[in-house]
């Protein structure tokens, strides 16, 4: 137990520490995700086929690759990639992602693909009928954007990006391998630093019941209240 | 650039991919007898049996998979009993310990699956066979798995998929699968791009191919989803099971 | 719009951080943090070590600022070169093949590389034939050769953990591939781990490091000759990509000055306990 203690002498701290860059780096993804999802729902619902194939193509790549080789392809590319681009407009000087961003951007990716999954089923969801019904009414693209589409949609992908959250979460362990201290790494440093690695690997898995279930139960109450004015039979 | 060092790995990382297949398929294979023992019990209506099993699937459904490899493989070597005991000769090798921790994780999201496939049957089948005198394993063959089997297709396809992927982190505890070959051949070259674009594309290759053959077992068990979107929307109903 | 654009440019600037050359130099040195007593990572999270108190000395002589920064070993090579930091230092010898891609300094330590088992076993007590102690690979002489021979025989079917990319996998490679199975490790600490769990029957790695880890209380007694020369390289320095020949001239410079004041003996002795300086 002293070896969980707080201060310099136990890992408690760093721990708590962790836990909290696991969080951010999630929320930070999961934000990302959601609307780079959107865009790529946006594009797989589009009329123009081109658009369709590339949203396609999106999906299909995200979802087929392991997400370790999307991380490191992003940690040692990110670099080079910025360099040229920031040439295109240019500056020649040196550029680079801090591991938070490339952790971000990372899982940010691979949930997009998810999260624009869930999201286009749920645009789907909307009854035809009532998207003419405002059209009838005289509405707007915009108007009718905010004020039929969005709240049902938002409605609709809720359990599905609960889920979508969940996956981010988990998916976070592997940035750990670009050296940001979440709590995979923080638990693999003190396990190879103390030898007690069932200690620190089970506290990480503890960690993480704790934010997932803490989270489904924040998604569950949004479920409600996001649901509040359906009538159920 | 180095196209030539892609081109002179590529057969080298595919020599990979047998380790890959092994551990996929025997950990879906496991983890499927498991799963289903594990649906039965949740479905069972006893609590002493639904209970634990719910917890299982609860709490490898909420860590990820590589805290439970490592715990697996590292952490129960931590202790002197594990290590005296009759199955250190199956958890020391890294293998095993690999296999385990994917069998018990698809386990987990492969029961869900299959209870989703299970309460969609209508009961109206189930009362039509039990009319017609049906019953027990009978019942279950004839009816209850096909149907069952038939509306979780599209979900378990897609954990093929996921576990497909989720193997690559089997090389994080020395094993040399597909990730594994292209992280020692990176060693030898310091050109990780390269080599995580060649490694990239074999995974791409193979899931294209096995969403393919699910989707087209999926209509030849239910041809009259051929042209219709009904199975469109089934597939995204299955994310809603497990993304991810 | 305008505002829009201007706040996302600001925090662009933000999030990219541009590389170096403000007013005083800042260099940024990549190491493992699991490679003890080299570099290790403390119950605060910090990186502690031999070879980040030799760092800081040599910055403050090159009157540069230092920056360290933790990085995984099997992409410690790759992101020297991705320019994500200016120089390593982490245990790394100096080899013919690692001078293909990056550069080096001068060396700083170096240390034999030695094989060990757990106490217990019965080649801990394994006596070298000829009382060999130490087998230069570039300067082979017969009875080093038998030695060598009696090592391959005494450890013929065994599985050999050793951790990725370094002149020990490079060796067992080389010299020991059919004749032991090897296991590679990411971290020296995990490869620890699976020796201490009898997962591996022996490992092989920098003697300086066994020696400082069963000095501590790990489960480890080495055993035979210390290896060096050839496939091991010339000693521990400091990596350094191939075109940055002014920071080589100055990280030479003040390794140089720290052999000779005795700084590098004064941490080694407070490190390892012993002297793993080049004389």
């Amino acid at each position: 137990m002293e070896l969980l203690s707080w201060g310099d002498r136990g890992w408690g701290d760093e721990m708590v520490r962790a836990a909290l860059m696991t969080l951010t780096v999630a929320t930070a993804a999961f934000l990302l995700g959601t609307v780079l999802g959107s865009a790529i729902a946006a594009l797989r619902l589009a009329r123009a086929r081109p658009l369709r194939a590339v949203g396609e193509t999106y999906t299909t790549v995200l979802r087929a690759i392991p997400d370790l080789l999307i991380i490191y392809l992003l940690f040692f590319g990110s670099s080079q990639a910025l360099q040229w681009a920031a040439g295109l407009f240019g500056y020649h000087g040196y550029l680079e992602l801090s591991p938070f961003m490339i952790g971000t951007i990372a899982i940010g990716f691979v949930s997009a693909a998810f999260a624009g999954e869930v999201i286009r089923g749920a645009v789907q969801a909307v009854p035809r009928g009532q998207i003419e019904a405002a059209k009838a009414c005289g509405m707007p693209t915009a108007l009718r954007f905010r004020r039929i589409l969005v709240p049902q949609v938002a409605r609709y992908a809720l359990p599905g990006l609960g889920n979508v959250w969940q996956v981010t979460l988990k998916e976070t362990s592997l940035i750990s391998v670009v050296g940001l201290v979440e709590i995979m790494r923080q638990a693999s440093v003190a396990a190879g630093s103390t030898r007690q690695p069932f200690t620190f690997y089970a506290v990480a898995a503890i960690a993480y019941l704790v934010l997932t279930t803490g989270s489904n139960r924040l998604f569950g109450l949004a479920d409600r209240w996001a649901n509040r004015g359906v009538r159920r039979a | 650039m180095d196209f030539a060092l892609m081109w002179d790995s590529l057969p080298k990382v595919l020599a990979g991919a047998g380790m890959t297949f092994q551990l996929t398929f025997l950990a879906l294979g496991l983890g499927f007898v498991l799963a289903t023992v594990i649906a039965l019990a949740s479905l069972s209506g006893r609590r002493w049996l639904s209970l634990p099993a719910d917890g299982y699937v609860y709490v490898f459904r909420s860590t990820p998979l590589l805290v439970q490899i490592f715990l697996i493989y590292y952490g129960l070597g931590q202790f002197q009993a594990v290590r005296a005991s009759f199955l250190w000769p199956f958890l020391r090798e890294p293998f095993a310990c690999a296999v385990l921790a994917l069998m018990l994780n698809t386990g987990a999201y492969t029961a869900e699956i299959i209870k989703g496939g299970i309460r969609s049957v209508p009961w109206g089948q189930v009362e039509a066979a039990r009319a017609c005198g049906m019953s027990g394993l009978l019942l279950f063959r004839r009816i209850l798995f096909p149907v069952a089997f038939r509306q979780a297709l599209p979900a378990y396809g897609n954990e093929i998929i996921l576990m497909i992927k989720a193997s690559s982190l089997a090389s994080t505890i020395t094993l040399l699968e597909i990730t594994g070959i292209a992280r020692v051949i990176i060693a030898e070259t310091f050109r990780p791009i390269e080599l995580f674009i060649v490694s990239g594309g074999i995974y791409l290759v193979i899931n294209a191919v096995l969403s393919r053959a699910v989707r087209a077992l999926e209509l030849y068990l239910s041809p009259q989803l051929k042209d219709s979107l009904d199975s469109e929307q089934r597939r995204q109903q299955a994310l809603g099971v497990r993304v991810g | 719009m305008k505002k829009l654009l201007a706040t996302a440019l600001a925090a662009a600037a933000l999030l990219l951080a541009p590389g170096a050359d403000a007013q005083q130099r800042t260099i940024r040195i990549a190491s493992e943090g699991a490679f003890p007593p080299w570099n290790a990572t403390d119950a605060s999270g910090k990186l502690i070590g031999f070879e980040v108190d030799l760092a800081n000395q040599l910055c403050q002589r090159m009157q540069v600022r230092c920056e360290i920064v933790a990085q995984a070993w099997d992409g410690i090579i790759p992101a020297l070169q991705a320019r994500r930091y200016d120089a390593i230092m982490a245990g790394m010898s100096i080899t013919a093949r690692r001078l293909e891609v990056i550069n080096f300094s001068i060396p700083y330590g170096s240390s034999p590389a030695r094989l060990a088992v757990q106490r217990q076993h019965r080649l801990a007590s394994w006596q070298t034939p000829g009382n060999v102690e130490r087998i230069r690979m570039d300067a082979l002489t017969p009875p080093m050769n038998t030695a060598l021979e009696e090592l391959r025989k005494a450890i013929s079917g065994m599985t050999v953990g050793v951790q990725t990319q370094t002149i020990h996998s490079n060796f067992l490679d080389e010299h020991l591939k059919n004749v032991v199975r090897v296991r590679t490790y990411d971290t020296m600490e995990n490869m620890v781990l699976d020796l201490n769990a009898g997962r591996v029957d022996a490992v092989f790695g920098s003697g300086a490091n066994l020696k400082a880890l069963s000095d501590k209380g790990d489960n480890i007694a080495m055993f035979g000759p210390g290896f060096s020369g050839g496939t091991f390289g010339a000693g521990v320095g400091v990596g350094l990509r191939k075109d940055d020949a002014d920071l080589k001239a100055m990280f030479d410079q003040a390794i140089t000055w720290a052999n000779e004041t005795g700084v590098i003996r004064r941490l080694s002795m407070q490190w390892f306990g012993f002297d793993i300086s080049i004389n």
